[in-house]
């Protein structure tokens, strides 16, 4: 038996909220599976559960705020059997999953997890059109998800007319629910204005029927709050968090500017051959750097508790991610020193579609040891950042722009950025942020080795 | 394809990657990225969704050719 508590997902977190729960009682759940959606005051976390078993009893109902170690739900632990396994495995990650996916195309659909099923059937996905990506090809909630977001984009099963499709964004009709009379089911104009002319009743709410609002809208059901309560409780998160980084932790700062040039080229000379949806990004590489630099300087890369550091073995890089509307959060990518670039760039785009969209899970709430914060898209030159708690550093990186660079003698122009370290004077000094930071300007002058 | 349906398309696309930002709202001579608060990111996945929806393989090079909103349906309408 064991209690599935209110997790704390963040050092600012006191209290929050069941919106959602995916499982009932009876169901049988795999550590890892996601169970509950919690809103707290930053955002809204997709709560993994870290026994397997059995939902024995929920114990909060949705809508009900509770402190955090507040007793959610409890878990009956199967005994015996190849079922324990699991409980040996270290955190689910990404490298699993991988390790599988060869073997998944080939093999027939598998579901082990309900919360999966579930999520299938709300969905409307049918479960053997989709391939699984988990280990021994099992389906996740991971591959749900896309099969969701493949029906939806154009690409997927919706057959429509360019027109029929723009009369759509107009009226804001989804065309995923419409039934097509066109040729080969393809949805027309007259489809979409139907619906739409029913969408347009003054009794009907207008709604954008996509995943995030619908389930924004089940959630605003759960404990409705106002949009200025929602950013006025989201800056008072960040304002507590941040005072107690400035009070506790007594932060040095440091700034070197690296040289560009050989990793702007290379990822142009590679971006070049590769189709779109396959290109990499400059925060990829510099994110791959820091996570390796790790391994030089490990004081980075860990956690302050009482007093004491406890180093990461493990480094999980922390993105801050600005979201739409204000606020900053920085999940995490589980492993990111172990990630190809590739592998990375996906992980990257998929973190910052999700957080954005609400969809974070508590392991990457939770489990960042070290945060990187990129603002050189804004075109910021430097950025002197605040060390989230209970982390002990944090990489900032500007924009990467010609400057004027003296090398032999000679003054030339080509790419640099400016990267700065806020780090901990009680783990680490400046000769020792100093050679973290010589270590990512040397890892980035061999970006094919990344 | 037209202009208008062009527009249409990026319209779509635009909303999938950033709900809350309105085409509308970008002068056809501005910048979309700056106007819109597109990171690189936000404008990666524009360019992909533009792909899908098009066909078109926009290489990395092309990216400031289609920064505003009149020259991006200029150059879907050129390269359909």
């Amino acid at each position: 038996m064991g209690d599935f508590r209110m997790p704390s997902l963040g050092a600012d977190m006191e209290v929050g909220r069941v919106t959602e729960w995916l499982v009932k009682v009876g169901d049988e759940v795999k550590r890892g599976d996601i169970v509950a959606v919690v809103e707290t005051e930053k955002s809204t976390i997709e709560v993994e559960i870290f026994e397997s078993g059995v939902i024995e009893a929920i114990m909060v109902p949705v809508g009900q705020e509770v402190p955090v170690g507040t007793v959610l739900a409890r878990v009956r632990s199967v005994t015996g059997g190849p079922s324990e396994a699991p409980h040996l495995e270290p955190a689910p990650s990404e490298p699993a999953s991988r390790a599988g996916r060869k073997a998944a195309t080939t093999m027939a659909p598998m579901v082990r997890s309900p919360v999966v099923r579930h999520l299938a059937a709300a969905s409307g996905i049918d479960i053997a059109s989709v391939t699984g990506t988990g280990e021994g090809g099992m389906i996740t909630r991971h591959d749900i998800e896309l099969a969701v977001a493949a029906q939806q984009t154009p690409t997927g099963r919706v057959r429509a007319s360019p027109w029929a499709r723009r009369v759509a964004a107009e009226l804001g009709v989804e065309l995923n629910s419409l039934q097509g009379t066109g040729p080969r089911g393809a949805v027309t104009e007259a489809d979409v204005r139907k619906v739409g002319a029913s969408l347009s009743r003054p009794d009907t709410a207008p709604s954008e029927p996509d995943v995030t609002t619908v389930a924004a809208h089940d959630r605003a059901g759960a404990g409705p709050k106002s949009d200025a309560a929602k950013q006025a409780a989201l800056r008072r998160a960040i304002g507590a968090l941040m005072a107690r980084s400035k009070r506790e932790i007594p932060h040095y700062y440091l700034s070197t500017t690296i040289d560009m040039r050989t990793a702007s080229d290379w990822l142009e000379q590679v971006n070049a051959a590769r189709s779109i949806t396959d290109r990499l990004l400059m925060p990829a590489l510099l994110l791959k750097a820091t996570a390796r630099a790790v391994a030089t300087v490990r004081e980075m890369s860990g956690f302050m508790v009482d007093g004491q550091f406890e180093p990461s073995a493990a480094v999980h890089v922390g993105v801050a991610i600005s979201l739409r509307g204000g606020g900053v959060i920085a999940p995490a990518i589980h492993d990111t020193a172990a990630l190809g670039l590739n592998e990375l760039m996906l992980a990257l785009r998929e973190l910052v579609t999700r957080a954005r969209a609400g969809r974070l899970r508590s392991s990457e709430m939770s489990d960042p040891t070290i945060t990187v914060t990129n603002l050189g898209d804004l075109g910021v030159d430097e950025v002197f950042g605040v060390i989230y708690p209970p982390q002990v550093a944090l990489v900032g990186f500007g924009k990467v722009a010609e400057r004027p660079w003296a090398e032999a003698g000679l003054l030339g122009a080509r790419p640099t950025v400016t990267a700065t370290l806020a780090a901990d004077h009680r783990v680490s000094d400046g000769h020792r942020g100093g050679l973290f930071l010589s270590t990512i300007a040397h890892l980035l002058q061999a970006p094919e080795n990344l | 394809m037209t202009r208008d349906e062009a527009i249409g398309i990026m319209r779509d696309v635009l909303h999938q990657v950033a709900p809350e930002a309105d085409l509308g709202e970008v002068g056809p001579e501005e910048d979309m990225a700056v106007v819109l608060d597109l990171d690189s990111m936000d404008f990666l996945n524009f360019m992909i969704g533009l792909h899908e929806r098009t066909g078109i393989e926009i290489p990395e090079l092309d990216y400031p050719l289609l920064a505003t909103v009149e020259r991006c349906a200029a150059y879907l309408v050129a390269h359909v």
